[in-house]
Parts: C-alpha cells; sequence; structure tokens
C-alpha cells in the first residue's frame, strides 16, 4: 500500500505543511484531515510544501478545493510551493495556477504572506 | 527496427477498495517499464488508469469494497492499451461536464476532473456499458518510434 504522510511546522502566523509520499483517493482524507485541523485552531496562513510528494491524483488536488474559500474568507490563503515538474504539470493541466499561488521554494511563499501583512498593517 | 507485431497481454484482478489503487499502479507501472516506455508516458499512463479506478470504485461500485475491478493491459511496439472492466453501475460519459475550477470554488468540491486528466494524458479514452453485464474504459498510449 502506497505511504502518504504530513508534518506541520509553525513558522511565526504562518503553518507549513509538509507532504511526503503518495497523495491519492486512499490517502487524501490525510490531508484533510491536516488542513481541516490548522483551520479548527483558526490557522489560515498556510504553505503546502510538496518537495517530497511523488504522486498526486485528482483526488489529492480535490482537498484543495474542499478548504480554500473558508480560509480566505477569514484572510487566509494556501499558497504552494516546491513542486516536482511532474506534480506541477497536473496543477497545471487542470487551470489551479489560475487560483492558487505556486511558489518555487517554501521561503518565497513565507515571505509572501509577510509581504501581504506588512501591507495590510500599512 | 522491430518488426515484431505480437500482442502482449496481462491481467490483475482487486477488489474495488481504494487501497489497492497502488497495487494497480505498480502493475502497470512494472509492466510499462517492461516494454521500454519513457517513465515520463508511464507517469501519465498510471494517472489516467488511476482515475480511471477511482471512479469505478466512487461511481460504478458506490464504495462497495467487493466489487471486481479486471486491468487488463495489451501492448505491442506500437501501443500500450489498458483495459479496465467492472461489474457495477454503468457510467454515463456524455453527462460528465469538463471541469468549471471556478465553480468548484464555489461549490468546495471538485468532479470531473479525473476524466478531464484521462482524455488530456492518453491518445484514445472510449467508454462500454453493456447493462446487466459489464462497463469498460479502454485507454491507450501510442508508443514506439512512430510518434
Amino acid at each position: 500500500m502506497a505511504e502518504f504522510s504530513t508534518s506541520v511546522k509553525e513558522v511565526g502566523d504562518i503553518n507549513v505543511v509538509y507532504l511526503k509520499g503518495y497523495l491519492d483517493a486512499h490517502t487524501a482524507p490525510v490531508l484533510e484531515n491536516t488542513l481541516s485541523n490548522l483551520i479548527d485552531y483558526k490557522k489560515y496562513s498556510i504553505v503546502v510544501n510538496f518537495k517530497e510528494l511523488a504522486y498526486i491524483s485528482s483526488a489529492g488536488l480535490g482537498v484543495f478545493m474542499a478548504f480554500i474559500e473558508k480560509i480566505r474568507e477569514n484572510s487566509g490563503d494556501i499558497k504552494l510551493s516546491s513542486m516536482s515538474d511532474k506534480v506541477f504539470n497536473i496543477f497545471d493541466l487542470l487551470g489551479f495556477p489560475l487560483l492558487y499561488e505556486i511558489f518555487k521554494s517554501e521561503e518565497e511563499a513565507v515571505t509572501k504572506f509577510s509581504e501581504t501583512k506588512k501591507l495590510e498593517d500599512r | 527496427m522491430k518488426t515484431d507485431k505480437k500482442i502482449n497481454e496481462k491481467q490483475l484482478v482487486v477488489q474495488s477498495k481504494t487501497n489497492n489503487l497502488s497495487q494497480i499502479r505498480d502493475f502497470v507501472y512494472s509492466t510499462a517499464l517492461e516494454v521500454g516506455i519513457s517513465t515520463e508516458i508511464i507517469d501519465n499512463i498510471i494517472l489516467a488508469v488511476d482515475e480511471a479506478c477511482t471512479n469505478i470504485i466512487k461511481h460504478a461500485y458506490k464504495s462497495y469494497p467487493e466489487g471486481e475491478i479486471i486491468v487488463k493491459l495489451q501492448y505491442s511496439d506500437k501501443k500500450f492499451t489498458v483495459l479496465i472492466i467492472d461489474y457495477g453501475v454503468p457510467f454515463k460519459p456524455e453527462t460528465i461536464p469538463d471541469p468549471d475550477l471556478q465553480k468548484y470554488y464555489r461549490q468546495h468540491r471538485v468532479g470531473g476532473l479525473g476524466m478531464y486528466l484521462m482524455k488530456s494524458l492518453m491518445d484514445e479514452v472510449k467508454y462500454v456499458s453493456i447493462p446487466g453485464k459489464y462497463n469498460q474504459v479502454l485507454l491507450s498510449k501510442n508508443i514506439g518510434t512512430a510518434h
């Protein structure tokens, strides 16, 4: 059976979710739980790091759609980072770059949150 | 230059559970690798097969875990074909619209993404349903020097 796991790291107000392994219809509920927990704790600024994700199917992509509106309604966002070309191509094929900001590195995604916050604080 | 027109066949039978998806992907992956298909194309094929099987588990068998899914691989040096057979509820592909992400955004759900991926990633996608008998999805990819 394919393995999939998530781990979460707090970087100031931002939570970085690391994905590892194979994300398909079987393992998508694991990611659903992780995101759902963050929302329960009102953690709405989320970066998802795809560096160690080997595989994603549409069931995995669907998870991001389930939570994004609630997160944005609370002035948060899900930003995506560090995808392999293979994983990015699937997101791209389905038009996800129109709805989500996708960054080359986790640092860029985290910085984007901080910059947005600075602008709001002015 | 190979002139071998022989068609080889391999088959895997699994129950309709999502935890079997990885076994299905591994089966297709290892066979396609033996045939000499590039890993980039294999990645596309296994994603299309995963999407087709996920749809069967969720829609044809409505998550009933003991349905049968037969994955048949037929391959020559020109073409790699995957036939996926189930005995669940017939599927009407014409009722599935192309995905509309803006709409899904508002509805917090997605649908039809798998079907769209299959059509995008494969050269041929064909559905056949014989009511009361079986449903079959055919996915094929042209391989070899001609393409």
